[in-house]
């Protein structure tokens, strides 16, 4: 998805000047051709998350389209104060990306993970958020962010994502994809956790069990329609993240729920637990420990069905 | 400088001075003496130096960029577009209060005010930005950020400085409003910047020191921009915080300290007196 997304970004480059790249030393093997293609619209500004937050606000005002474009937390925690006060508060076109959502950077440790960001930034006046679920939903996500004016949090996963949509991917900033349609409950997810919610409704198929399977790329502005449809046509709702219970996709489509009169329907959110993630292991190894494996998804909407 | 221009600058400084005695008195506000210490600086920027500036038109692709980044102090700041007819002079009777329409902290919803700041170290990496950019597309206009001693501690600050220096952006100029007293204490009693010169230099930039009161020195400094070709410039203003209140000069706890009605009738007054 990460290659994708360099792709992607550069052919859109090759046609709008606008678009400038400011880094934080963060990027080896995937950021060269745009480099290369464009040094006057590229700068890295060394290991310093906060200047380059600063110097793409700065770019951005002078009627750009900056991004920033680091690995997990780096562009995102650690100048929170600057996608704050300087992008969201002057609505300025910078485009925040992140490679590597949840735990997808496994082994190298919780420094590396980006498990609580979706809370964050959706907390934020002004910002979009964006988290794609397999590569060729990443492409149209970044072509949709970057005809969007305004600051966007785009959080793309790592390598090799298996393919979740068998056809074309419709994508559209803030309305949800149905993947599967369904009857007895609905799956809402975000980013590529989706491949085991694939996964997990295909075994409940066969069981049975029809699940309605929505990819809720973009987390805010959330589809409400999608999620209240989803409500009353099937009457089970289940969210799926790579990420913190506390405040991200299942919060966020709690609030829609309790909102619209639709908090007495069967409702859960599988998430991490609000732990620090401990355990060394791959992404997929992972999942597995906290509960975010397909096996453990199905169990829990059969759980929630009974 | 002519005698008559220097004149000019004086007056709106002192009008400016006592425009955010009044704003704060009447707010119930802070920081006084971060304003006071600012007005020379304020003065000859947007008299003698900012080009292509305009009431009618703070939008022109042209216009040279002002980043206050020491938005505490941004009451000196509002003062300043007032006198110069950005917004009328009424609005800062409203300076901090409930329904007014500005704040302890410049906002870009003010006509006039390039960009909102408040926490300190953001100015910096904004002008930084702006100044690659310009830079790069060789526009002739500039960008100025003024910062405080606070500004100075934050690393993002530094991040920036080490930056523009390491590309040479001399179309970006960093003017210090050194009053070496913050919130809680002296400057070099917190983080000591000295040799403060020398370590900008150390970065790449080109340095000097200048009374940031003396408006002839101030003119004199800024118009020999950039002070050495092919990297930013920093003009290290000696200020006195408070200055032009003898109360309050050089004395840190008019960072924060509210000014009475006795104060401000006798403050208002020796500025009144400065200003004949």
């Amino acid at each position: 998805m990460r290659a994708a997304f360099n792709k992607t970004l550069l052919e859109i480059a090759k046609k709008d000047s606008r678009v400038h790249m400011i880094l934080a030393d963060i990027g080896y093997g995937e950021i060269e051709g745009f480099a290369e293609a464009f040094p006057d619209r590229f700068i890295n500004c060394g290991v310093a998350e906060q200047n380059m937050t600063g110097v793409a606000c700065g770019v951005a005002m002078e009627g750009n389209i900056a991004i920033t474009y680091s690995i997990a937390n780096f562009p995102t925690l650690r100048c929170l104060e600057q996608i704050r006060n300087d992008i969201c508060y002057h609505n300025a076109n910078v485009k925040i990306v992140i490679i590597g959502g949840g735990m997808a950077y496994g082994p190298l440790g919780i420094s590396h993970h980006s498990t609580e960001d979706i809370a964050i930034l959706r907390a934020l006046p002004n910002m979009v958020v964006l988290a794609p679920c397999d590569i060729p939903e990443a492409v149209e996500a970044t072509k949709a962010m970057m005809s969007y004016n305004g600051p966007v949090y785009y959080r793309c996963g790592y390598k090799k994502e298996p393919n979740i949509y068998d056809g074309p991917v419709p994508f559209s900033i803030g309305k949800a994809n149905t993947v599967r349609e369904g009857t007895d409950a609905a799956l809402i997810f975000t980013g590529t956790i989706g491949y085991n919610c694939k996964l997990a409704v295909e075994s409940l198929a066969q069981k049975g069990i029809s699940c309605r399977l929505i990819s809720m790329h973009t987390v805010k502005p959330i589809d409400k329609e999608a999620v209240i449809k989803a409500a009353t046509e099937t009457g089970a709702v289940i969210t799926v993240e790579e990420h913190n219970l506390s405040g991200g996709l299942g919060s966020a489509v709690a609030e829609v729920l309790m909102d619209s009169g639709n908090g007495g329907i069967r409702f859960t959110r599988i998430a991490l637990p609000d732990i620090n993630v401990t355990k060394i292991g791959s992404q997929e190894w992972l999942r597995n420990q906290y509960g975010l494996g397909a096996a453990d998804i199905a169990k829990k909407v059969e759980e929630l069905l009974k | 400088m002519k005698t008559e221009e220097e004149k000019k600058c004086r007056e709106l400084a002192n009008n400016v001075r006592r425009h955010c005695l009044r704003m704060v008195y009447h707010g119930k506000s802070g920081h006084i003496g971060s304003m006071l210490s600012c007005a020379e600086i304020l003065s000859v920027l947007y008299l003698r130096v900012l080009k292509n500036i305009s009431p009618d038109n703070t939008k022109r692709p042209d216009r040279d960029r002002l980043i206050f980044s020491k938005g505490h102090g941004g009451g000196a700041l509002f003062a300043t577009l007032a006198e110069l007819g950005y917004f009328p002079v009424s609005w800062l009777d409203g300076y901090y209060q409930d329904n007014g329409k500005l704040s302890g902290h410049i906002s870009h919803h003010i006509n006039g005010v390039e960009f909102s700041t408040g926490s300190l170290g953001h100015g910096l990496p904004i002008s930084a930005g702006m100044a690659m950019y310009g830079h790069r597309q060789k526009k002739n206009h500039r960008i100025f950020c003024v910062v405080s001693d606070g500004d100075c501690n934050a690393g993002s600050t530094w991040e920036s400085i080490m930056l523009a220096g390491q590309n040479g952006w001399d179309n970006l100029t960093m003017i210090v409003d050194y009053n070496r007293l913050q919130a809680l204490g002296k400057s070099e009693d917190i983080c000591n910047l000295e040799p403060f010169d020398e370590k900008l230099r150390g970065f790449g930039w080109a340095a000097e020191y200048v009374d940031g009161h003396d408006i002839p020195a101030l003119d004199n400094i800024l118009h020999r921009l950039p002070l050495q070709k092919g990297k930013p410039s920093a003009v290290i203003c000696r200020t006195v915080k408070g200055k032009g209140v003898k109360t309050m000069e050089n004395n840190f706890n008019w960072h924060y300290g509210p000014v009475t009605k006795e104060i401000y009738e006798k403050a208002d007054a020796e500025l009144a007196a400065m200003g004949v």
